[in-house]
């Protein structure tokens, strides 16, 4: 272990992966030094843990009914959480939960800020005609409220996870652009961009290489913030029953089919949205805290 | 023939309808070895020739040659491996989130050249940074050994011309010595042509075997080595640019 752990603080590496390995272990170390961003990643890590072991630790099926045991406080005998109007277990429901919300934060995570950034940085690269059209296309759709256009998309492609997630991540890319291309334009004049040009590199070259590292750590930090939105606005769109559709156990659908006992029976709607709440704290945790990971410019010397 | 001929250049930029002529009817040649000194305060276009010559800065009127041959509009990649540029400033020179070995090796895979580990440890040796520095951030480096990186970097083409931007007025004295020291070594052991830039007559009076001094744009008087060692200059801007720094050339060069 302590051989291993020289090995990775080598100051003066010996291979490419060793350095890169180095790298990732300061970065470790950096993040384990902030407590609050530790605090988010433990919070990501079990919404992770919980949603890969469901059908394990969820005490019973989250989709069989029980009449005759609907709407029952949280702390009746297996059933912590209480149960919903159809009887079914809260908790064994938020726990499968995890995995839908999980679902839709990976392909929107995975879309939408790829998106954004290729847009943004070709836009601020090349500038001229190509700037005008892409930053135009881009304020269009910002200019559309984000929920209205999402559920355009929806009702042309119909309801489900995977239209709602299209529609999101059409609707979320644009604020990334934006970021991206502000970027793009203080660097690209810059002589390490010169330089590299000055080498014969191709502009598809330059732009992944060389800008997009640049433009990387603010759209990550803006991802993990933005994350807590897009949980929301998945749930809206089940709200509307545009989204996820019952019974899946999704978050923002459970607070909706709680809300007609809302004054009564608070716990239906109540314990979802503290599983929304905890996770969105979990990636602004996260989000705060990789921004001091991963600027090598606040690397320990 | 000479290596490179600087023919009528004129360097206009246009902006918003205004137009800033930042060099105007520029004539002069590079022989092949040679080492020619640009001289000029701020503003007086030296520079810009620099980037025109590499295609960063619009060409209105002239031409530039290299080996006889105008240059193509964007430079290919026959262009980087003989002409490469050393930035003034080495500390936004070097990309912040590249490290050197990245740095180095980048030239490398532009142009499909095999062998990187080695090329880069050569490099490496060549200006004088330990192997250890392979594998660190610019930030981690101090002035000196950035701008040593940033020679490595546009030698790793082993390109015949290095065009030098004022590659030592950001670093401090001693440092400077050092820096246009290793310059001059590695001239002598490649056989490089040079073409610099400079505001500070004693760095060119110690690199430069011909000068061109000019002032807003436009060739003022150019004159051998010789001449300016003895102070042998016609145009009286010249004049007073040798009187600004003749206390520090006669002390021997680029002394502080």
């Amino acid at each position: 272990m302590t051989a291993l752990r020289a090995w990775l603080q080598d100051p003066s590496p010996t291979s490419r992966r060793q350095a890169r390995l180095g790298q990732l272990w300061l970065a470790w170390l950096r993040i384990r030094r902030n407590r609050l961003a530790m605090a988010g990643l433990i919070i990501v890590a079990i919404l992770l843990l919980v949603a890969a072991l469901a059908p394990w630790i969820a005490p019973h099926d989250p989709f069989v009914q029980n009449l005759a045991n609907r709407l029952r406080p949280p702390g009746t005998p297996g059933y912590i959480l209480g149960t919903d109007d159809f009887g079914r277990d809260i908790l064994s429901r938020i726990i499968y939960g995890a995995r839908i919300t999980l679902y839709i934060i990976a392909l929107v995570a995975v879309t939408a800020p790829v998106l954004g950034l290729l847009v943004g940085t070709v836009a601020g690269y090349f500038g001229g005609w190509i700037d005008a059209v892409l930053m135009r296309l881009t304020d269009i759709f910002l200019a559309f409220p984000r929920l209205i256009l999402a559920l355009a998309l929806v009702a042309v492609l119909g309801p489900g996870i995977e239209n709602a997630v299209l529609a999101i991540a059409l609707t979320a890319w644009p604020p990334y652009a934006r970021v991206a291309r502000a970027e793009t334009l203080t660097i690209r004049g810059s002589d390490y961009i010169s330089a590299v040009k000055l080498q014969g590199a191709g502009a598809p070259r330059i732009i992944l290489g060389h800008v997009v590292p640049m433009c990387l750590p603010s759209v990550i930090i803006r991802v993990t913030l933005d994350m807590a939105g897009v949980i929301l606005i998945a749930a809206g769109l089940g709200f509307l029953g545009l989204g996820v559709q019952p019974p899946q156990p999704e978050w923002g659908l459970m607070i909706s089919s709680g809300r007609k006992f809302l004054f009564e029976q608070w716990w239906v709607a109540t314990m979802p949205g503290l599983a929304i709440f905890m996770v969105s704290l979990g990636f602004n945790l996260l989000g705060d805290g990789l921004r001091d990971v991963l600027d090598p410019k606040s690397a320990p010397k | 023939m000479s290596l490179i001929e600087i023919d009528h250049l004129s360097v206009t930029f246009r902006s918003k309808g205004r137009e800033v002529h930042a060099v105007e009817d520029v004539s002069f040649s590079v022989e092949q070895g040679e080492s020619f000194g640009l001289v000029g305060e701020s503003g007086s276009g030296k520079s810009t020739i620099l980037r025109a010559i590499c295609g960063l800065a619009p060409v209105t009127a002239g031409t530039i040659r290299i080996d006889g041959a105008s240059l193509p509009a964007p430079r290919g990649p026959d262009f980087a491996t003989r002409v490469q540029m050393v930035f003034q400033d080495p500390y936004a020179s070097l990309h912040p989130r590249h490290t050197i070995d990245r740095t180095l090796s980048e030239p490398l895979a532009i142009h499909g050249i095999s062998g990187s580990d080695a090329r880069v440890v050569k490099a490496l040796e060549d200006v004088g940074l330990p192997a250890a520095f392979r594998f660190r951030y610019p930030h981690q480096l101090s002035g000196g050994q950035r701008q040593r990186v940033a020679i490595a970097r546009a030698l790793m083409l082993e390109p015949t011309i290095l065009l030098l931007d004022e590659p030592t007025s950001a670093l401090d004295a001693s440092v400077q010595a050092e820096v246009l020291n290793l310059l001059d070594r590695l001239r002598a052991a490649r056989g490089l042509t040079f073409l610099m830039v400079s505001h500070d007559l004693a760095v060119i009076d110690h690199m430069c075997d011909r000068i061109l001094v000019m002032q807003n744009g436009r060739a003022v008087e150019q004159m051998p080595r010789e001449a300016l060692a003895e102070a042998r200059m016609t145009t009286p801007y010249a004049r007073s640019l040798f009187d600004a720094s003749a206390d520090r050339m006669l002390g021997g060069p680029a002394r502080p």
